[in-house]
């Protein structure tokens, strides 16, 4: 009997050691989702309602989208202090291949209370110019002569032009450039920071993120696709004012955890 | 007491190995020998790996067998046709008439697409229509296609089985399973996942060990100017030497579809009129062009996209000015372009004794 009181002792302590470490110690970690919708103004958008003219923008313009791929990057947890915690890379989203439109980061987040949840719309100047075979591979390169890189946005479809008739339009978002060239010049950076707002992070969670569409084309900037459709790449005002609209573009949804 | 351990442990070995022992002789049956595909350095750093399904590893007695099923006529009703009399290596496996002739003198009506670098089509949708899902399956129609080599399976898999060769070579390849037309359509995929071409000028370009011509370079320009040929959304770049998106798109060569493409194989009309972007690699050897082969010269296509486009529904909305039949190159621009794609065209890969009979 003398024998089993000191390994009795022992389990307590160890017990006792446990509690400790998980209260003070050691935070659960969570995992994430982002499920990326999209909407015209409210109404949904999916693969579905491409290749047909059925939106009209604030300016007025009937339009199609037949294609919509953008980059994400550098999803962000923010604590109170200003602690970040930065899940490093892109998600690229596709809607009219219906790819990519839920990202589940691999790293686990600590549970807690977050004071932001961000993200980057397209990539930083210094991931952008970096090697991403996989952006490559679907051909979102931006031509050596703008900068390199890669595109942060495609949308292509078609609108009713002023004149009538079907008319493509490529509205696609890259980093700003001037003079085209062996010595391109970048007058302003156009990827931009994308707030989600605070969460307090419990459980596993599943975060909506939604692309209001329309709101690329109407604030602060009034887009008329008469003037501005194609060739926008070698555009830098046309590429600044897209980064302006589209810091209206995204929101958080609900919330699950 | 940790003696007693120990020696379990040993009994246990001991009787693990007896159980095997137990089952009589081992027969130590030829395994095929792994062959991994030879990636090009230009892939190895600019895009992602090729695609191998699991269920059909590249090993040597496969492609060995895949070659000779690819270049036997066996395969045809008659015996007088092989998948290289339309997929003729000297033309980068294509054909050189707009569309081919099968046993019976019957043309089809889709331009024999070249192979090269199909592990690369990551989407895996093969054919001009994509309607093929693998390689694997693509091997399977033209051997039943009345108006290609008009066979059936069941007579290919007879006459393979009563073969002097094939069934020893099966058996290499494949161990002791029966012939099938799986495994036969499993080898001639892999002999076409070696087909791999990334040895053009522009490669070694790409790899600092050429220059290009001035006249090339503005090609290059041309090909990547958004206000110029923007042929770069659908046909690749630097970056993406495969020089395709192995996307379908409306390149707008009709107003009126008398071939809906892709649009049959999905049944979606907004896909109607689509065609794949083939790969821009080895255009001098693969004339003529299109899915239907109506051009038969370079000067031909790039005219089509400067001034030619007809309007459709569903023409890509990345086709430019078309209202204008296109964007209107320069004559100078015009053949720099040209001179461009030329580039990409790899006398090794034709030449290649790997992949000639």
């Amino acid at each position: 009997m003398k024998k089993i009181y000191p390994l009795i002792l022992l389990v307590m302590l160890s017990l006792s050691s446990c509690a400790e470490d998980l209260d003070d110690n050691l935070k659960a970690a969570v995992t994430t989702q982002f499920n990326f919708t999209h909407n015209w103004n409210g109404l949904p958008v999916t693969a579905a309602d491409f290749n047909t003219v059925k939106f009209a923008n604030e300016n007025s313009d009937s339009l199609s989208i037949e294609r919509l791929r953008y980059v994400i990057s550098d999803l962000t947890f923010t604590r109170e202090h200003g602690e970040q915690l930065i899940i490093e890379g892109h998600h690229l989203i596709d809607v009219s291949e219906d790819i990519g439109l839920v990202y589940s980061p691999e790293l686990e987040i600590p549970t807690g209370l977050y004071t932001n949840v961000s993200f980057t719309f397209g990539l930083n100047n210094e991931y952008n110019a970096q090697n991403h075979l996989d952006l490559n591979s679907v051909s979102f390169n931006v031509p050596e002569m703008l900068g390199g890189g890669y595109h942060y946005m495609q949308m292509d479809g078609k609108f009713i032009a002023a004149s009538g008739e079907e008319v493509g339009y490529n509205y696609h978002s890259i980093r700003a450039v001037d003079n085209p060239g062996s010595n391109p010049t970048f007058p302003q950076d156009t990827f931009f920071t994308v707030d989600l707002g605070a969460i307090n992070l419990e459980n596993n969670a599943t975060f909506e993120v939604k692309m209001d569409i329309s709101e690329w084309y109407k604030n602060p900037n009034l887009w008329d696709l008469n003037e501005l459709h194609t060739v926008l790449m070698p555009n830098s005002e046309a590429q600044i004012l897209m980064r302006e609209n589209g810091q209206s573009v995204f929101s958080l949804g609900t919330v699950t955890q | 007491m940790k003696y007693w351990s120990v020696f379990v442990v040993f009994v246990m070995v001991l009787s693990s190995c007896s159980t095997d022992d137990s089952k009589g002789s081992v027969s130590y049956e030829a395994m095929p020998t792994p062959l991994p595909l030879n990636i090009p350095p230009v892939f190895q750093e600019n895009v992602l790996g090729p695609i191998i399904p699991n269920n059909n590893p590249q090993t040597v007695e496969g492609v060995a067998l895949g070659k000779k099923l690819f270049f036997d006529t066996i395969l045809s009703g008659d015996e007088t046709q092989s998948c290289a009399t339309c997929h003729s290596p000297q033309h980068a496996f294509s054909d050189v008439t707009p569309t081919s002739a099968g046993i019976d003198g019957d043309f089809g009506t889709r331009n024999t697409m070249p192979l090269f670098n199909l592990a690369w089509n990551y989407g895996e949708r093969f054919n001009w229509d994509g309607s093929d899902l693998s390689i694997e399956r693509q091997a399977i129609t033209p051997v039943e296609n009345p108006i290609e080599m008009h066979s059936n399976w069941e007579g290919v898999i007879a006459k393979l089985k009563d073969h002097p060769e094939y069934p020893e070579l099966f058996k290499k390849a494949f161990g002791e399973l029966p012939i099938s037309k799986t495994l036969t359509t499993k080898a001639i995929a892999q002999f076409e996942r070696t087909l791999i071409s990334g040895n053009s000028k522009f490669d070694n370009y790409l790899m600092g060990e050429v220059d290009l011509s001035p006249q090339e370079q503005n090609g290059l320009n041309v090909f990547m100017d958004e206000a110029r040929g923007d042929c770069f959304h659908c046909h690749g770049s630097p970056s993406n030497p495969l020089w395709t998106d192995n996307m379908f798109h409306n390149n707008g060569l009709d107003a009126v579809f008398t071939d809906l493409g892709l649009g049959t194989v999905t049944g979606d009309p907004s896909d109607n009129g689509k065609f794949k972007s083939p790969s821009l690699r080895n255009l001098a050897y693969t004339a003529p062009y299109m899915h239907d082969g109506r051009f038969e010269t370079l000067d031909e296509v790039i005219n089509h996209y400067s001034e030619g486009l007809q309007n459709s529904s569903t023409i890509d909305p990345l086709m430019k000015k078309v209202s204008q039949g296109g964007v209107q190159l320069s004559a100078q621009d015009k053949a720099d372009l040209k001179a461009f794609l030329l580039s990409l065209s790899d006398p090794s890969f034709i030449n290649n004794p790997d992949f000639i009979n």
